[in-house]
């Protein structure tokens, strides 16, 4: 947490790249990579 | 960081590089749609987003001054572009979209879940069942162990290279036929290794038919266990009754309670469901805590609009109001030590499902089908009884994949309501099922869905603000994770 104060590491754009085994368990989930 | 005033509004700014500002319970909450982050804000900061685009420059504009100036000292405003800023430079602010490459890359994506609907047949007559009180309009069946055993074989064969293969046991009531659950649970261990593959099997009851055996099978046998109960016994006795019109309260929650007793540390839900008779949920969802269960799901009934007892979209103002209300709920439990989960506003800000599951969503109808007694198969448990959705039969080995791709084409970029939506990355696109049932088409949003589904994130996001405020003074918060539950 960045304190504006910012709640989180956001971290989509690097899973778009990274993501898409399919192998998580549903989605607001845990990557099981 | 929390600003005189409680309340909610919104702004959604509607650009390519989108954010969504609201005021919630007190907090300025900005979610920066395409990067995931979330700030608080100062009033200062939400007020200056009002003149803030994607196309930010490091020098602030001279508007800013002329709107703003009279209300808030120069400097400081000086001082919180220069933070916003800083954001923007760091991709966390009006970041661009450039998902939409994504959206296909899963079109040809294995089967790796199954409902399987064990029981075409129940012991309650519930009023809202959307399976039209437990034979889906199918007549009155139960799944035989050889059709089970082929939706086993099924899943394997059609599962490509994935492990973890998940198994739901629905229905009706799937201890109707629990002998056939247990035979089709021994005959999927008894291959899964040969195949690589690992079954998470998962099973929804209605509870009348628990016993201590049953409840020590669920335990040991089911990854996740969905337990049906309303609420407070005036409640759930006014919808879920017996076929002779009798209420199931008395009977299910000692079962309920015996089993989450003996569960220990696996998932499980108990799960109700909120028609317009109970638009004061808060009070169903703290029944259940006082009853011992703290994994608490109470969702709004999926029916036909024109029945007194459905959601219609003039009852959004009273059902968001609930929402806040069970959002400083959960807020003020926390303060006090104690803790429950509830479904809907669990929400994973840093890490969650990738970008490219977020696209797709439940994936129903192309990674996701459900089977039937009869051995058709459908994109979900909810398509099943609408025959133009039959995907194929397990009897005779067909299986439709055209409808397979028409299903892995509906993801958030492929839905005009949902591409430019700031909940498009916790919502994923919504309930295809849903949208067809309401609007007529899987690619046409339901528009109460979304608005709840939308007033359900601003709840959630704004429980996340709160506690990280409480974790500033309890160091043992575990903040980052998606519990409330103190670590």
């Amino acid at each position: 947490m960045k304190a504006i104060k910012t709640l989180n590491k956001a971290n989509l754009k690097e899973s778009a790249v990274k993501g898409g085994c399919g192998e998580c368990q549903s989605v607001a989930q845990k990557c099981e990579k | 960081m929390r600003s005189p005033g409680g309340g909610a509004s919104a702004v959604c700014l509607r650009r390519i590089r989108m954010i969504h500002k609201y005021k919630l319970n007190g907090y300025n909450i900005c979610l920066d749609v395409h990067s995931g982050a979330v700030h608080v804000l100062d009033d200062i900061a939400y007020d200056l987003l009002d003149y803030c685009d994607e196309h930010m420059t490091e020098t602030m504009p001279p508007v800013i001054i002329e709107k703003l100036g009279g209300k808030y000292d120069v400097k400081e405003l000086e001082e919180t572009y220069a933070a916003l800023y800083e954001l923007f430079e760091a991709g966390q602010l009006f970041s661009p979209d450039d998902y939409e490459q994504f959206s296909d890359l899963m079109t040809n994506a294995p089967i790796k879940s199954m409902c399987i609907n064990i029981s075409h047949d129940c012991n309650l007559r519930c009023e809202y069942c959307f399976a039209a009180k437990g034979d889906f309009g199918q007549g009155r069946c139960l799944m035989s162990f050889e059709t089970a055993k082929k939706a086993i074989d099924f899943i394997i064969a059609n599962s490509g290279t994935r492990h973890n293969l998940e198994v739901d046991f629905f229905g009706g009531e799937p201890l109707m036929n629990f002998d056939v659950v247990k035979k089709t649970v021994e005959y999927a261990r008894s291959i899964e290794k040969q195949h690589n593959k690992n079954f998470r099997f998962t099973i929804t009851t209605n509870g009348l038919l628990l016993d201590d055996e049953k409840i020590d099978y669920i335990n040991r046998e089911m990854h996740n266990v969905v337990l049906s109960l309303d609420g407070r016994k005036e409640i759930n006795d006014k919808l879920r009754v017996t076929p002779n019109g009798k209420g199931c309260y008395d009977i299910i929650v000692p079962k309920y309670q015996k089993l989450v007793a003996k569960r220990g540390d696996k998932d499980y839900y108990v799960r109700g469901t909120f028609t317009t008779y109970s638009e004061d949920f808060t009070a169903d969802v703290l029944h259940m805590k006082s009853l011992g269960f703290d994994q608490i799901s109470i969702e709004p009934v999926v029916s036909d609009p024109k029945l007194d007892y459905s959601i219609k979209y003039e009852d959004l103002p009273k059902v968001f109001r609930e929402y806040e209300k069970l959002a400083d709920t959960v807020i003020e439990t926390r303060r006090r030590g104690e803790f429950f989960n509830f479904f809907h506003f669990m929400i994973d800000l840093d890490q969650g499902p990738c970008a490219i599951k977020r696209l797709r969503g439940c994936g129903c109808g192309n990674e996701y089908v459900a089977v039937t007694p009869q051995g058709d198969i459908y994109p979900c448990h909810q398509f099943v009884g609408h025959e133009e959705y039959i995907m194929g039969n397990l009897n005779d080995g067909t299986f439709d994949q055209e409808m397979k791709r028409r299903f892995a084409k509906a993801n958030v970029y492929s839905k005009e309501n949902c591409k430019n939506c700031w909940a498009k990355f916790y919502c994923s696109g919504g309930c295809n099922a849903n949208n067809f049932q309401y609007e007529g088409d899987i690619l046409r949003s339901h528009k109460v869905g979304c608005e709840l589904e939308k007033k359900r994130l601003e709840c959630a996001i704004m429980i996340k603000a709160a506690l990280a405020d409480i974790g500033d003074d309890t160091p043992s918060a575990c903040d980052g994770e998606d519990c409330f539950a103190p670590c």
